[in-house]
């Protein structure tokens, strides 16, 4: 082939219609971060809102515009605010934007494959992915604002127009990008089991798969599994708004009229949607827990305790989480013995988190930890599993959930559990694997000040919310100003929104280093972190194909870390032994 | 504003990039490699983990202590004490686990921190400690589950029919309640969205008998105390949900359906005004499923009273057949 001819169709097929899954793990990750910067925005509005309820804000009245009058938003729009900020931080930063960077990026180069099985389904991902963001934007500018029934969008408030203004063309929109959303993460997800299950690299077996793969499978299953169960219940959705018929819908009398609409049950919906919406959680979570066991073993220079049990914790998440949606409908008029079957198996979840938990700790046991940002961010990720964890024990118990469903209880649980635990995850990914997506190194005191920053400011949001509930507040309240019973909760509300803004800030600096970086950062070396796995065996400059001449051959597990011989050397003279390296005389595999 | 923003957030990244490169060129000339964490680095992370361990636990004391009695007084209910009794076991049981873990997390964090002159153990699993991982938590998740269903099944349990009751039927639509007694004859009469008209904004079939003592209000219902209360909730248009915090009790309105449920009230207003020593104190029913705009405002009182009180207010109320 002539290099002239090569450089010509280069710049388009490289950065735009690439079917290389380094650049469209790069790709997904920006897309996801412009997304997550916008739902953060978001979030920083609607707290201004909540913490000074009906002062008046610059910045929202430059943002929010003819719908944040003198700097005050409506209530519709709070609502509008609420709904897309849930929406784009669940799908379009923690699905999209973490399990599509990082399935990505590592499948091929952990497993040791050139290239995903389907570079062109790949790339569709990608642009139904795009597609579905730029549609999911438009929606916030059009007539009657952006859908507003909560990201959970139950009917009838979502199928009606006359119910709430958001539910009219927004809520179009809303239905077609998330049903476009779904098509890229099923192509996505397809293709991330078929290349795990057949692309490996000999001597690659199941269980020498490093932790973060057995994740990306276990998601992409869950969400083959799942995802389209969404997806008909948006269209059903559809039907009822658009076509006339009764799926959600009956007995509704609303703008002065009674509606055709008869027989159909909005519970209906609510089952569909936490079919789907409950594993949803393990989709965001699996990887983050993922990325993080590979990251703290690495880092504390030991192997992973317990990998078997780590893979079969989250075999039982994976299975458990089908099994368990009904706990979102406890309070709904459900038959109360389906609740008690929801709360026994929703509680059974704390056993394979219980165990994932002191695998971690005991990993870090007698470990040698060298403190990345990447590392310090795992510990969070650790923190805030067990802090948001333990509270879903109170929600998940269909007698205690009476009081505490729908308020604000719930919204420290979840975005602790899940929402941090998932962000903690994507950053400690992108600071360790930053070297291999451009090549640079990232800057780590930057990187530490940006921890901390974040786990302070975000506790300091999310923490407090649990005595709100506790006080009896609904969440998706405009403001907590009507009920007397509410008024001495005035300074709660204050804290959080103070930490929301300190929060919001922190993350520029998040912004500023992955862009300097990017651009001026220090060159990186093959192995910065001197680990294991596969990945750091290739060339620090992407080639396609990811490996001059032939993959390499694996040979043990990736987690001997600090393997000593019986005169208490390390094993091969240093304190790591990449899977390339053969199997000694009477050295075992797998940490036996 | 727009402007002055601008230049303040052109500066700073200005200045950013410049203290890196200067940072940058100090670790060259030096001969370090700028990305590697050194041994004091580590260190110095590890202490600010331990003194983070240190401020999160002051920080959650704190708020304990600052808020603690800003919560929802004493149940007013009579299954609300089991629930409360419950929490109270759940969360003796979370608080020490979120405790202990913390302290291990952030210890063996600080401990183990990097030091050249140590090596890590290699340690990579032991099926006893799986086991008693696995076992303890499944142990203390049955005495959780158990207790938890036990009371469960006890507050989803209606009242029998047999049993003297107020049968109360509540009506959410955007964006206010009402509230249907079912009169002496203790039934309610037909209703639905097709008879909404005029005052009658809860559809009620005034051809059935049995509508003709009910009794509608809005903006405040009665209950009379130690008498146990069956509610029926609906919905006009969207779904809401009636959520009466004090008695420990929630419950979804859905459009289409009909659910229930039931609580007996303990404790009368008046009595509560004490217990909280607040004047002003009323029991509330507020939406707390997201139903549209004015959701945020979605609210009636509720007056717990003597039964000899209730049935002079329920009296002096005109029923359905007299308006």
């Amino acid at each position: 082939m002539s290099t002239h001819h090569h450089h010509q169709e280069d710049f388009l097929f490289k950065y735009i219609f690439s079917t290389d899954h380094k650049m469209i793990a790069k790709q997904f990750m920006i897309t996801g971060f412009i997304m997550g910067f916008i739902g953060m925005i978001m979030s920083t509005l609607f707290r201004l809102q909540l913490g000074w309820p009906g002062e008046s804000f610059w910045l929202i009245d430059t943002l929010m515009g003819s719908w944040a009058e003198n700097g005050v938003m409506a209530p519709d729009k709070y609502l509008s605010l609420v709904t897309m900020h849930g929406t784009i931080m669940v799908f379009f930063l923690l699905t999209a934007g973490l399990s599509g960077t990082f399935s990505n990026l590592l499948i091929p180069l952990q497993i040791g494959a050139r290239d995903m099985a389907s570079g062109f389904l790949n790339m569709l991902s990608y642009w139904f992915f795009f597609l579905s963001s730029i549609i999911m934007l438009i929606s916030l500018g059009v007539e009657g604002g952006a859908a507003s029934a909560g990201w959970t969008i139950y009917p009838p408030l979502s199928a009606l127009p006359q119910a709430i203004p958001g539910s009219g063309l927004g809520m179009t929109l809303w239905l077609v990008a998330m049903s476009i959303f779904i098509v890229s993460s099923l192509l996505g997800s397809l293709n991330y089991i078929v290349t795990i299950l057949n692309l490996r690299t000999k001597g690659m077996s199941m269980t020498r798969l490093p932790l973060t793969i057995w994740a990306f499978l276990l998601t992409a299953i869950i969400g083959v599994l799942s995802f389209p169960v969404l997806l008909a219940a948006a269209l059903l959705l559809v039907f009822d708004r658009s076509f006339g018929t009764s799926f959600y819908l009956s007995d509704i009398y609303i703008g002065g009229q009674v509606l055709e609409h008869t027989g159909g049950s909005p519970i209906l919906f609510e089952h569909l949607f936490w079919f789907l919406g409950h594993p949803e959680v393990y989709i965001v979570l699996l990887p983050a827990l993922g990325i993080t066991s590979e990251i703290i073993s690495t880092m504390s220079r030991k192997p992973i305790f317990g990998y078997r049990a780590m893979i079969g914790s989250m075999m039982a998440i994976a299975f458990l989480s089908f099994l368990v949606w009904g706990h979102h409908m406890f309070v709904t008029g459900m038959n109360p013995f389906l609740g008690a079957v929801f709360t026994f198996t929703t509680l059974l979840i704390a056993i394979p988190s219980a165990v994932k938990v002191f695998n971690y700790l005991t990993t870090l046991w007698k470990g040698n930890i060298i403190y990345s940002p990447a590392a310090l961010f795992s510990i969070g990720l650790v923190s805030t599993f067990i802090s948001g964890g333990v509270t879903g024990l109170v929600l998940g118990d269909s007698a205690l959930d009476i009081n505490v469903h729908d308020t604000y209880f719930v919204i420290g649980h979840f975005h602790i559990v899940m929402g941090l635990s998932a962000v903690f995850g994507m950053y400690a990914g992108v600071y360790h694997w930053f070297p291999k997506m451009f090549g640079r190194m990232m800057n780590n005191k930057l990187g530490n000040l940006h921890f901390w920053v974040t786990i302070v400011s975000t506790y300091g949001v999310f923490f407090p919310m649990h005595f709100l509930g506790l006080a009896g507040v609904p969440r998706r309240y405009y403001t907590n100003s009507e009920f007397p019973l509410f008024d001495n909760l005035v300074d709660i509300n204050e804290l959080i929104s103070m930490f929301a803004i300190i929060a919001a800030l922190g993350q520029l600096l998040f912004l500023f280093n992955f862009l300097y970086s990017a651009l001026r950062g220090p060159k990186a070396p093959k192995n910065p972190w001197r680990a294991n796995s596969l990945e750091w065996t290739t060339p620090v400059e992407h080639i396609h194909g990811n490996w001059y001449g032939d993959i390499p051959e694996v040979h043990r597990w990736p987690y001997d870390y600090s393997k000593v011989d019986e005169n208490g050397d390390y094993v091969g003279g240093e304190d790591f032994i990449p899977q390339t390296t053969p199997l000694g005389e009477n050295e075992n595999d797998g940490g036996h | 504003m727009a402007i002055i923003i601008t230049v303040v957030v052109l500066l700073v990244v200005v200045t950013g990039v410049q203290i890196l490169k200067i940072a940058e060129l100090r670790a060259i000339s030096q001969g370090e490699k700028i990305y590697e964490v050194t041994e004091k680095e580590s260190k110095s992370q590890a202490y600010l983990l331990l003194m983070f361990l240190v401020y999160y636990f002051g920080f959650f004391a704190w708020q304990v202590y600052q808020w603690g009695d800003k919560m929802l007084p004493v149940s007013a209910s009579e299954h609300g004490v089991g629930i409360d009794s419950l929490m109270t076991v759940t969360m003796s049981f979370i608080i020490p686990v979120f405790i202990i873990t913390h302290i291990l997390l952030f210890w063996f964090a600080f401990k183990y921190s990097y030091s050249s002159k140590r090596k890590a153990t290699f340690f990579s699993h032991s099926n006893k400690l799986e086991m008693i991982w696995t076992i303890i938590p499944s142990l203390a998740l049955t005495v959780l589950i158990l207790y938890g269903l036990s009371n469960w099944n006890k507050i989803m349990t209606p009242v029998a029919e047999n049993e003297e009751h107020v049968l109360i039927e509540l009506v959410g639509q955007q964006f206010s309640w009402g509230a249907r007694y079912a009169g002496e004859d203790g039934k309610l009469g037909r209703a639905n969205v097709n008879y909404i008209e005029g005052t009658n904004f809860i559809g009620i079939d005034a051809s059935d008998a049995n509508s003709n003592d009910d009794v509608v209000v809005k903006g405040e219902f009665h209950l009379p105390v130690n008498v146990p209360v069956q509610f029926v909730m609906r919905s006009n248009d969207v779904m809401h949900s009636a959520f009466m915090p004090h008695f420990r009790a929630q419950m979804n309105c859905v459009p289409g359906l009909k659910t229930q449920f039931n609580f007996v009230p303990t404790i009368t207003t008046k009595e509560m005004k004490e217990i909280t020593g607040n004047e002003d104190f009323e029991y509330i029913l507020l939406c707390n499923k997201i139903c549209g705009a004015a959701h945020y405002n979605m609210q009636m009182n509720i007056v717990v009273e003597s039964k000899e009180d209730y049935e002079k207010w329920i009296a002096s109320q005109k029923t359905f057949a007299a308006k």
